[in-house]
């Protein structure tokens, strides 16, 4: 039987797990580029369950929405990553808990 | 258990753990990489599902673009001057509690054997459909026009595009008005500020910077 591929609920497993651990790492980490990391984390944890479920309801709006969210985490890791540059020439430090003061 | 599962199990497994370890290196280039890993093992399962395209933009955008961006920061940043001995946060109990629940919660909600997969659905995500007008004859002898929809089986990548040209067409233009925006964003907010060094609160490396820029203009005039 060629055909069985894992099932939607594999996949719901799989995508939360990997949700929970970027959870994980935005709350624990004080490096801002890991952080940033574990929200790209957490991105394609929720692609994973748009590509099953599209999969599961045979629609393409699924696959869809997963480009939109690829798009829209790219821009906000360039503006992240250029924001946390600017952070660093200001503080000489990319902690989270040295950017405390929104005054710069 | 089919080559399929086997192949779900193998690349979930590696998933999972690359991910924890993106969470857990100390140095943001191991984190990079692991990160990398992770992406490769999700546009694999992409393709598993049916979405060949979105694994494919997975691969180019993701593991080709953004890691890119990130390990250029991560060198531009020298990370080998920065104090690194304590890497968790202050609240690092909150957040394994937290990312705890979320994870049993998930864990719960999922529960086997709710969605009933079907048994093969895949031809609809590789079809485009076209629609035309044909003139059927009633019974009674009259003709009326009716909507026909043809679906034709050609391929995941050429269905998204249809379905992105025609269904998602103001989306698909506002993606890209938001990209111009992000990028003229990024470019303002990453730009050096030139009169920095007349400031009083100037950081102690460009300093330094200057110094040693000085320096070198005086030994080459000498």
């Amino acid at each position: 039987m060629p055909d069985a591929i894992p099932s939607t609920e594999a996949y719901l497993m799989l995508s939360g797990t990997l949700f929970a651990v970027g959870l994980v790492g935005v709350i624990i980490r004080r490096n801002m580029i890991t952080v940033l990391m574990a929200v790209e984390l957490m991105m394609n944890a929720v692609n994973i369950n748009l590509v099953a479920f599209s999969h599961r309801f045979a629609s393409l709006e699924g696959q869809i929405f997963t480009i939109f969210i690829i798009t829209v985490a790219a821009g906000e890791a360039a503006v992240g990553l250029a924001i946390i540059i600017q952070l660093y020439r200001l503080k000489s430090s990319i902690n989270v808990d040295d950017a405390r003061s929104l005054n710069g | 258990m089919s080559p399929a599962l086997l192949v779900f199990f193998l690349v979930g497994t590696v998933a999972v753990a690359a991910s924890i370890l993106v969470v857990a290196m100390r140095n943001p280039v191991h984190s990079a990489l692991f990160l990398l890993l992770t992406f490769l093992c999700v546009a694999v399962l992409f393709v598993m599902k049916g979405a060949e395209f979105v694994g494919a933009v997975q691969v180019l955008v993701y593991a080709g673009g953004i890691m890119v961006l990130f390990l250029f920061v991560v060198m531009l940043i020298n990370v080998r001057h920065l104090p690194d001995e304590r890497v968790l946060s202050n609240f690092w109990k909150g957040g394994f509690a937290v990312g705890l629940a979320v994870f049993i919660l998930f864990v719960t909600l999922v529960r086997p054997g709710v969605y009933h997969d079907p048994v093969s659905s895949d031809k609809a995500l590789r079809s485009t459909y076209t629609y035309r007008h044909r003139k059927v004859k009633q019974p009674n002898g009259t003709v009326v026009r009716k909507l026909i929809r043809r679906g034709k089986v050609v391929g995941n990548s050429e269905a998204v595009g249809m379905s992105l040209y025609t269904d998602y067409l103001v989306p698909f233009e506002v993606a890209s008005l938001f990209l111009l925006v992000a990028m003229i964003g990024a470019i303002v907010i990453g730009k050096r500020e030139l009169s920095a060094i007349e400031e009083e609160n100037v950081p102690a490396y460009m300093l330094e910077r200057v110094e040693t820029e000085h320096e070198v203009k005086e030994a080459m005039r000498a």
